[in-house]
Order: structure tokens, then sequence, then C-alpha cells
């Protein structure tokens, strides 16, 4: 039982937070209505803590025990080689950099930035923050993003490639974008989220929503350093739709990754992969939500995980089928790999099921490297550094197969292996 | 796929009437509804407690004064008002019997109506029945036999007064006062229970059984129960239950506790078939227990639980595997049906090298019920090479229920193993149509299946049980597909 003295503390804790993000975040007039009810969130919500079921896992001091500033967007950045033929629209510490970016235009896209010219209708309709502190405060906070809508028909040959960078040091910055294909079209988005070597805080609230017969496929990797990364995404399925998304997360010191996906029309499909791979001290927290409102629908989720030294790794998928979603068929894995001692993998997959006629099913395993495995490849002359590196490359392969560019999995398996081998 | 005759065939099922509803007028001894330190005092001293019970209940009592009821269970219920309860209840005529002749014939019908005749236990099966009825032991049978051996086998208020010493040394010491809400109150308010010692080195010969009834109106059951296996010793024990159809909700906050020494194997059956409500879900038994067993070095805990009554049930048999070498099993069939609620499940920790345990879980839901499989498999850092195997399988029988599994893992361990997979699906209807076709009914072709859906945990209970237990899945389920 919380005591008085623990509630004041929290709550010291808190004003002094939001008061601090406040001062520094003030002026934003746009969605007046989403950001209202979202400081009633704040203030009527206590701090996500162990008590808090979807948080249990994962401390939040990092972002909460500090000060954070608005960055000026103006600082000089290196961006990332990888290239991917993408229209590319670049973010630095949460404010759209034109000069780094492609133009806003392209046959069958409409884009503009997020609050230009008339608020979007869509967003906040999604992400309503309902009980989600770190939702609302990315909905009463958000000053930049995109809104990409893609007409009706277009199969947009061209990836749009987002990147989000973050530099500053003791920076905070609140994104949000709307993706809205129209019935009948096709996007590829691939998000790169790169952190610095400062503390900083990026926070990311996309909101999807995929038209009949559309597919959108978006492909995030993130590579946070000292950035601490809270990224929501939110995607709504409309009937005949496809959706894939693949995350990997190669090193960031904490990152939290929602992922919720609203099936709503019939026959849809839903994939979800994911790979981590925390070492040092870094904590990696992945929840899914695939909620099946209706019958005829398939979700295929995979995720995978290496943890080491005295990193933790969460993953906590739910698959939720309402009592009208007959015929669901809804698949869900975590494997993990832990090698240290001091690694924590805490893994959760979740059924919640409300109608007989469906074929639901989950497995979660953790364990180790087959050391039989290790010893066909020695004894066939492959070296111990080498054979571990094959087979690393070799468990996380469905997951960074999925990713839509042979460009980006070569770059992940890239930077995997210089991560397991530094 | 619709079978003619599917309504009827459920009304006529949803339509039964809870098979062992009656009542047994039975004069009893019985304290005032609500609960305070006066309450705690007139137990004690109804019971003849030594003072440290006292202070150990009144502690328990302060502790829990300041807890608040857990809410994260998948549950739903009006919470049981705490000062309405009485606390204590205890048949008058009690006396000391040597044969079942000297048992009140109201209570020989009762037994009898609930297919445990005495005389037949015994001359079939072999069994020591501890017939618990309201919260006092009435009559125990083969405790001369067991005496023989050296093992202790009463009730707890007796073992209190017998053999303070096993009681003072074990009692909480694997559920704390501290422990949860329900296993506070439980620890303040207790009546009476088992209390079961296996002296080093021996196997106990015949499975100890023990009958939970609630019986009196409006009081809640507090059952306290503490098995001891000592190094290198063998008991089987099997726990069972059905209760009285009532209109108003009874409370049931047992706290079961079970040690085994090294080398020693303790194996807990339960079959629990209380009042479950009718079927807009009015009355009912909430069963809020706390099951929990320590195995110390290369000891072994098994628990096998078919769980088919109770309104609410918030359960999870768990296993501490401090000792190195131990290994914990759980075996668990849950089946709801109507308004049931069930959130069951089990927790292992592992804390000891070479530590191994495997959980089966078979949950079935028909009508308007919801079931749920929640269980931790916790790999503590020094629990090198530990094992674990999870199993947690759903079937669903209507289109109104529903099947959940919360399962938490959390692995501290570079050497742990830990598997566990889950599968929710509709009882099968190419197999009902394979049965049908054979001329074999509904009725039969769905216990069939679900018998054969839960044979890997039927398989491990003990002989009578495994009848009863095959026989209760058959009357919970019958043509219940929707």
């Amino acid at each position: 039982m919380m005591t008085t003295e623990t509630v004041n503390v929290q709550d010291e804790k808190k004003s002094a937070f939001l008061g601090s993000i406040s001062s520094a975040f003030q002026g934003a007039e746009t969605y007046a209505t989403l950001r209202k009810s979202a400081w009633d969130t704040l203030s009527k919500f206590a701090i996500p803590g162990t008590k808090t079921e979807a948080w249990k896992y994962t401390r939040v001091g990092k972002v909460i025990n500090h000060s954070w500033m608005k960055s000026h967007g103006n600082s000089q950045i290196n961006l990332p080689e990888i290239a991917i033929g993408g229209l590319r629209y670049v973010f630095v510490d949460g404010l759209f950099r034109a000069d780094l970016s492609d133009e806003l235009t392209y046959p069958g896209l409409n884009i503009r930035r997020t609050g230009e010219n008339a608020e979007n209708n869509l967003l906040g309709t999604l992400s309503n923050h309902q009980g989600d502190w770190f939702e609302a405060l990315n909905a009463a906070f958000f000053n930049d993003g995109l809104v990409i809508e893609v007409d009706k028909n277009a199969q947009i040959d061209r990836p749009v490639h987002l990147v989000f960078f973050t530099s500053e040091e003791n920076t905070a910055s609140f994104s949000r974008n709307v993706l809205s294909l129209q019935e009948s079209s096709s996007l590829h988005v691939f998000t790169h989220y790169i952190g610095s070597e400062h503390s900083t805080f990026s926070s990311v609230v996309t909101e999807a929503f995929v038209g009949k017969n559309a597919a959108l496929k978006i492909d995030k990797i993130q590579e946070g350093n000292e950035t601490a990364f809270h990224h929501v995404d939110w995607t709504k399925q409309d009937r005949d739709s496809r959706f894939d998304i693949t995350t990997v997360t190669l090193k960031s010191s904490w990152v939290r990754n929602d992922l919720n996906i609203r099936v709503a029309g019939e026959n849809c499909h839903s994939s979800l992969t994911g790979a981590y791979l925390p070492s040092g001290k870094e904590h990696v927290d992945n929840h899914t939500m695939v909620d099946h409102m209706v019958p005829n629908c398939e979700s295929d989720e995979k995720y995978k995980g290496i943890v080491r030294e005295n990193a933790t790794a969460v993953f906590n998928g739910k698959v939720f089928v309402r009592p009208d979603a007959q015929k669901t068929n809804a698949f869900q894995q975590n494997a993990n790999i832990v090698l240290d001692d001091t690694a924590t993998m805490f893994s959760k997959p979740e059924l919640e099921i409300y109608a007989d006629d469906v074929k639901c099913s989950h497995g979660s395993t953790t364990g180790q490297f087959d050391e039989e495995a290790v010893f066909y490849l020695r004894a066939r002359g492959i070296g111990e550094v080498m054979a571990r590196k094959l087979l690393v490359e070799a468990f996380l392969a469905d997951v960074i197969t999925t990713l839509s560019d042979e460009r980006l999995q070569t770059y992940c398996t890239e930077k995997i292996q210089q991560l397991m081998h530094s | 796929m619709a079978y003619a005759g599917d309504d009827e065939l459920l009304e006529h099922v949803t339509g039964k009437e809870y098979e062992f509803g009656f009542t047994t007028n039975i004069e009893s001894d019985k304290a005032p509804p609500g609960l305070n330190e006066g309450t705690i005092r007139l137990i004690s001293q109804k019971k003849n407690e030594p003072e440290w019970l006292l202070e150990w209940r009144l502690e328990a009592f302060r502790i829990w004064s300041e807890m608040v009821e857990p809410e994260w269970a998948h549950v739903q219920y009006e919470k049981p008002d705490f000062q309405a309860i009485s606390y204590y209840s205890a048949p008058k005529k009690k006396a000391q019997l040597n044969s079942l002749d000297e048992v009140d014939p109201e209570l020989r019908r009762t037994m009898e109506k609930l297919g445990i005749s005495m005389e037949e236990q015994k001359r079939l099966s072999g069994v020591a029945v501890d017939f618990v009825l309201d919260s006092v032991s009435v009559a125990t049978s083969f405790k001369e036999k067991l005496g023989e051996l050296g093992i202790i086998f009463c009730s707890m208020s007796d073992a209190v007064q017998e053999h303070p010493e096993l009681v003072k040394k074990y009692l909480g010491s694997v559920v704390p006062k501290t422990d949860n809400f329900y296993a506070a109150l439980n620890s303040a308010v207790f009546t009476d229970g088992s209390f079961c010692y296996i002296p080093k080195g021996v196997r106990c010969p015949m499975e100890l059984s023990t009958y939970f009834r609630i019986n009196e109106a409006g009081t809640g059951q507090f059952e306290r129960t503490l098995v001891i296996a000592d190094e290198s010793s063998y008991v089987s024990y099997l726990e069972g239950c059905t209760a009285p159809s009532r209109d108003e909700n009874q409370l049931h906050a047992a706290v079961v506790e079970l040690i085994a020494l090294d080398h020693a194997e303790i194996k807990y059956s339960t079959v629990q078939n209380w009042y479950p409500g009718d079927e807009n879900g009015k009355g009912g038994v909430f069963n809020f227990v706390t099951k929990r067993g320590i195995c110390h070095l290369r000891s072994k805990i098994s628990w096998t639980q078919v769980e088919t009554g109770s309104a609410i049930t918030w359960k999870y048999p768990s296993c501490i595997l401090k000792g190195d070498h131990s290994v914990g099993e759980f075996y668990s069939v849950a089946v709801t049906n109507k308004r049931q609620q069930a959130d069951t499940g089990t927790k292992m920790i592992h804390i000891g090298k070479n530590t191994n345990s495997t959980i089966i879980s078979k949950g079935i839901s028909s009508g308007y019920s919801q079931n749920s499989y929640r269980g931790l498999v916790q790999i503590n850092k020094s629990a090198k090479n530990a094992r674990n195997f999870s199993q947690c399988d759903s079937l669903l029988m209507t289109d109104h229920c529903g099947a959940h599994t919360f399962p938490y893992i959390e692995v501290k361990n570079s050497s742990a193993k830990v598997e566990h997979e889950a599968t929710t699906s509709k009882i099968g209807e190419d197999q009902i149509f394979y049965c049908l076709q054979r001329g074999i009914s509904e009725e039969k072709a769905i216990s069939l299946i679900v018998n054969g859906y839960a044979k890997d945990v039927l398989n491990k209970l003990p002989m009578e049980f495994a009848v009863e237990a095959q026989k209760l899945l058959a009357i919970s389920l019958e043509g219940s597909v929707g």
C-alpha cells in the first residue's frame, strides 16, 4: 500500500518534471482539445511505475529524473550513409529540416507537416492516450511531424525514408506523424531513429490508417546510443488490407516501443517482427497489442532478442480477440538468448480471447546458443568466433529478412556483427 | 456447423441444477458476524490455543487491516463484506469417535450424498479420510495405522495442542502473514485445517485425503493446511470439495503450505467442485486461495488440480525451488461454465542449481465464463542450468466465453532453458463429427474429447480421484457446445 509520503514524493517528481517540460515546450496552439485531454491524463495519473502493469519491468527514472530542454533544431549533423533511394525527410531534435530533406511533393502523395495549415482530423483518433501517461506526454507537447497521405490506387514506387536525429545534449523532442493510405494504395516507410552520444529523449507517436485493400510496410531501425526512445505506433486496418512492421533495435540506452494494431476490417493480414540485442546497461521494452475486432483476419508476430552483459529486455505481446472476431488466426512467438548471468529477460506473451472459433497460439523460449551447433561448425574448420557470428546471424535472420530492402538487411546484419563483437 | 438438437442440449445442460446442492442441518456453535481483535481472541480461546499463536494471529490481523484487496486478477465480482462474515462455526456434537457408527447420522447422510461413503472408501481404496465439516474435523480414520509409522495426520487444532513445536516452526514459513491480502486474513482467523507430518525416510502407504465442505450459511472457510515431508519421505495428499447450493456468496480463503525437506516428495492433488452460482452468476463460492510449497535439496513437489466449481477462483499453487536439483510440477484442468470466472495458474521460483519445473495447464471455457491462466516462471541468478517447460492450452466451447493466457517469464541466468507454449482453439468439430458417425452421441463425444484433451493432467491424479474427476468433467461440460 502506498503511504502518503510516497505519494507526495511521486507528486513532487511529477510536477517538477512536467513543470520543466512545459516551460520548455510552451506555445503550441494547435490541437487544443487533444492537448487538454492529454493534460488531464498527465495530471490525473501517476507516473508509471512497478505497480503499473504495462510498465512493470521498465523503470522510467532515466526520462523522469531529468530536466529536458527544447532544441533549436539547427545543429550540424552528418547524415548516415544508408541510402535506399527513398524520399528522405529529416528531423533533427524533433524539428523538420527542409535543408536536409527532399521536396514535400511526390506523385500520389500528399505530404505536409503536422499542424501546418489545418489540423489533421485523424491525428489523435487512435492514440487517445487513455491512461497511458507517456503517450499523453507526447500529445501534450508534440511540435512537429509529418502527415503523409497516399492517394487512392497509388502504388508509391519510392520508399519514404524518415530520419529522426537527436543531437543536442539534454534536449527532448516530441514528434507526431500520421500515415493515411487510401483504398488500394501501397507504401513502404523506412524510419531511422538515430540518437546521440549525449543524453537526449525522443518521443515519436505515429498513427497509421491503412485503407481498404491497401498495404503498408514500415521498417524501423533504432540506434540510440545515449538517447532514450519512446516510440508508439498505432495502426488501424480497414478490410482486405495488409500491414507489416519490422522493428530492429540495434543500440539504445533506454527503449520503450508500443505497437498497437487495431484490425477493424475483415480479411486483413498483420505481421509484426522485431529484433533486439541490448548490451551494457541498456534496456529494451517491446510492447505489442493486436486487437482483432472483426472475423477472418490473421496476425503473425515474431520477436527475437539476444540479451548480454547487464542489459534487460522486455517483451510483452498481447493478442486480443473480441467476441465477434471468429475465424481469427493469430500467432505469436518470442525467442530469446541470454548470454550473461547479469542479463535479464522478461517475457510476457499474452492471449485474451473472447471468441470460440479461433486458432491462437503463442510460444516463448529463453535459452542459449546451441553448443552442439557450435561444435558442428567447429568440427568443419570454422573458428569459434566465426561460428558464433553465423549462429547470431541465423538466429536473427527470420526477423532481419523481413526488412523490405536488401540494403537495410545488409546494414542491420553488419551492425549486429559489429555490436556482438565489440 | 450446427447439430440438430443443439439448443435442446444446451438448455438441458445449462438448466441443470447443481447436483450436490443440499444443506445439512447440524446445530452449530457460531460466532456473531464481524471481524476485530475480539473475534480473533474468541477463536483462539475457543480453540484453547497457546499464547504465541494468538499473538501471531493478532499480528496478521494488524497487517491485514493495512492491506488493500488486490484487483489485478482478470475477474470481476462484488467484494465481500468482511464484517458480515461469521468467523467461527463448529458443529456442536463433537465427540471422540472410534468407529463410523458414532458419527452423527445427519453427517453420514451428507457423506453418502457426496459419494464418499466412508465404509466404501475404507474397503475399496484404503484412503484415510479426514472429513472437515464447517471448519472442525469430525472424523478421522486410519489414524492409528498411520501412527504406527510415526505419521501425524490430524486437524490443525489438534496439531496445535499435540505438536506445537512443529506447528510453530513451520506455520507461515512458506506463506508468511505478509504475503497477500487473503493469506493475512487467513492467518488471522483460520479455524481449522489439516496437518500432516511424515517422518524421515517414511513412505506414506496410503493416499491422505481431506474432504472440505462449506456448510453453515454465511460462514467463510479459512482453512490452514500444513504438510511437512521430512527427509527422504513421500506423501500423496488429496483434497476435494463440493458445497451446497446457496444464494449468498461464500468466501473461501485457504492457505496451504507444503514443506519438502531434502530428498522428500509431496504430491498434492485437488478436486474442487464448490457451488459455481446459477446461470445468472448469482451466488457461488469465492475461492481465494494461497497454496505454496518449498523444495529443499533434491526434493519434489507436484501439484495437480481439477477445478470445476466456484464462482470466482483465484488460485496459484506455487513452488519455491530452493534446493539444488529440486523439481516442481503443476498440472491443472480448469473448467468454467455459466458465469464462472477463474484466474488460476502457478509460480515456479527457481533458486537452486539444476532445478526443473513443468507446467501443464488445460483450460476449458463454456457458457459465459472467463478462464485465465496466469503463471510466473522466475529463474534467478543462482539457478544454474534451471529448466522449465510450460504448456497452456485453452478450449473454447461457446462464443460468449473467454480464454486468456498471461504468462510471466523472468530469466536472470545465462544457463537457463525456458519454454512456454500456449494454444487456444475451439473443440474440434471434425472430431465430434467422427464420433457421431460412429454412433457415439454428442454428449459422449464431448466427454470423450474433453477427457482426452485433459488426459495429461488426469493421468497425474491418484486412481480414486481420477475416476471422480472424469465424471466431474463430463457433468460440467456435457453437450455444452454452442
